[in-house]
């Protein structure tokens, strides 16, 4: 009965990050660093390094992915000029304006991990082009103009700093629209998203192959990049409908119902079949086809040390989404829909953690302090930061030209 | 006793409308039915309809399809004519996937159409039947059927006040496109 019933809302109502949330997220901040302290200096096993920037940048590809995944769907409800979302956008927006600071941090792992040679020693190792040297690897001197210091900084610099400036761009267009209000910053909106658009669905599987497959420079995969975009869309949307129901639980956001956390609940059901269909679609042709360069990266996940998480992935990401979400009740209450999204949130970790670690730790991966308490301080870091950011504007976009059919939406 | 088999209430407002059905039932009257030209957010839930169950026949149409690929392969590469390809086993699940997947979502799909067509009367060659015309134009009808309702100058009166532009006393439930 959306449509025909009028309740008032207090539009101005902004969020007051205080108390137990903040708290508990600096918690999880100090936790994390005490983590990064114990990876490098306590303990005292032989790739202790490794394994610790292994676990960074995991964690700092995570954290980038998600926020980029807040500007990304801003974009994308902006290009089909949805209504439904419109009284949930100051969400994504707060997810958007973290996205800089975690494009730096990541940058600087990545930075860190490559000239400490703890990152991407695959290609980054002395004398690999050199002919005469004896680490010489043909297949990775055939790769050294695009896989080269110089220029794979440069790809994610650029890459970052385009994704952190349209993220800007498109909550700047909203919060001058709180001011003036009128269609113009809308407009403006509109424009700049499939400006984003467009060159996010271009570079952003460049920037995976970059940061994540060219651990292993010798295997490739043209789905690889699609397969990280997924992954980077489903947990994007887990932690944005896991932040509402949470707002929701602590009394605000009384404009969303359970018809936007149902729409929502559709989202991540569609993208975590859609996760599947890439992640098998790589699978299957290099199963069937069966060129040992192809099948070397699952034949590393296929070894014992790694076959459990192997199945375990696709048990978290693709059966309990499917069977537990397919219901329209299931979606629409919000205690299943909660548990499903902290059940992606961890189930994508792993989908990093089997995407990082057999190229980096080989076969003797680790779980353990450094891996939980890394996890752990990003999610504080993530909290705090997107918390902070959403405490300083309303909750609600009040000037957006589609906010009445938000507030009229049903389903 | 007349031979008034429904009422019609024509209104020129989907809002009027809406006021008329909430009027008719506060008064004990029940709808037969009300037809829009365009969908109106909510009226399912005034009107109290039930939730479609063409979801549930999408499941079962769904999972005969998987069944029917898995042993349409099964037959064809595991019983039948077992062959070699690339040295796998005769019976290797990936192969059936993508078979099981699109048989699927082919049978889901026409499944559900034929379901839809079924119910709502839709057949090749046949016209399809409505209460008014204008329903399909730039009115919005609210149907009574007179047999159950008694008082019908009461009903008459209640969609007058609730804006009605016409009133109409059908004799026969259909009016055919011929």
């Amino acid at each position: 009965m959306g449509t025909h019933s009028h309740t008032t809302h207090n539009f101005n109502e902004q969020f007051e990050f205080s108390g137990k949330a903040k708290t508990w997220s600096l918690i999880a901040i100090v936790i994390g660093i005490v983590a990064i302290a114990y990876g490098f200096l306590i303990d005292s096993s032989e790739h202790h390094s490794e394994r610790t920037f292994a676990s960074l940048l995991l964690m700092g590809y995570y954290f980038t992915c998600v926020c980029a995944a807040g500007a990304f769907f801003l974009a994308l409800q902006f290009v089909a000029q949805a209504g439904w979302s419109a009284g949930l956008l100051r969400i994504p927006q707060a997810f958007a304006k973290v996205l800089p600071i975690a494009a730096v941090i990541l940058i600087l792992i990545i930075v860190a991990g490559l000239f400490s040679h703890n990152l991407y020693h695959h290609w980054n190792h002395e004398g690999l082009t050199d002919k005469n040297h004896e680490n010489y690897d043909p297949l990775i001197a055939g790769k050294a103009s695009f896989l080269n210091v110089p220029f794979f900084l440069l790809r994610q610099v650029i890459f970052l700093s385009i994704y952190s400036t349209f993220a800007i761009l498109l909550t700047k267009y909203s919060n001058a629209e709180d001011q003036v209000g009128g269609l113009s910053n809308y407009n403006k909106s509109v424009k700049v998203a499939i400006i984003f658009l467009v060159i996010f669905g271009f570079t952003q599987p460049i920037w995976s192959f970059d940061t994540i497959m060219s651990i292993e420079a010798h295997w490739f995969s043209t789905m690889f990049g699609w397969y990280n975009f997924a992954a980077l869309w489903v947990s994007g949307l887990s932690a944005m409908t896991l932040t509402i129901i949470l707002l929701k639980k602590a009394g605000y956001l009384g404009w969303v119902n359970q018809n936007h956390l149902h729409d929502l609940g559709k989202f991540i059901f569609a993208f975590s079949i859609f996760w599947t269909y890439v992640w098998f679609s790589q699978f299957i042709l290099i199963w069937y086809a069966n060129i040992p360069e192809e099948t070397v990266y699952f034949f590393k996940r296929w070894e014992p040390e790694y076959k459990l998480w192997f199945w375990l992935n696709i048990v978290i990401n693709f059966l309990s989404p499917v069977l537990i979400l397919m219901t329209r009740d299931a979606k629409r209450q919000t205690n299943t829909l909660m548990f499903v999204c902290i059940l992606l949130l961890c189930g994508h970790w792993l989908d990093y953690y089997m995407m990082i670690m057999p190229g980096s730790m080989g076969s003797h991966p680790d779980f353990g302090i450094t891996e939980i308490g890394i996890a752990i301080g990003f999610v504080g870091m993530f909290t705090f930061l997107m918390l902070t950011k959403l405490a300083s504007k309303p909750l609600v976009a009040q000037n957006h030209p589609l906010l009445e059919e938000s507030l009229h939406h049903q389903i | 006793m007349s031979n008034t088999k429904y009422i019609l209430g024509h209104f020129a407002d989907p809002d009027d409308m809406m006021h008329g059905i909430e009027k008719l039932q506060a008064n004990n009257i029940s709808i037969y039915d009300a037809y829009t030209p365009m969908p109106i957010h909510g009226i399912e839930d005034k009107l109290g309809y039930k939730r479609s169950r063409l979801p549930i026949a999408a499941f079962c149409f769904g999972i005969t399809g998987t069944l029917t690929g898995f042993s349409m392969i099964y037959y064809m590469l595991v019983y039948d004519w077992p062959m070699n390809i690339g040295g796998k086993p005769a019976f290797s699940m990936p192969d059936f996937v993508p078979i099981c997947f699109e048989l699927t979502v082919l049978f889901a799909a026409f499944g559900m159409m034929a379901c839809f067509m079924y119910a709502n009367h839709f057949f090749p060659g046949r016209a399809p039947r409505v209460m008014d015309l204008r329903a399909t134009n730039d009115r919005f009808i609210i149907a009574i059927d007179a047999r159950t309702n008694p008082y019908p100058d009461k009903i008459v009166d209640l969609l007058t006040e609730a804006g009605a532009v016409e009133i109409l006393h059908n004799e026969r439930k259909y009016v055919s496109y011929e």
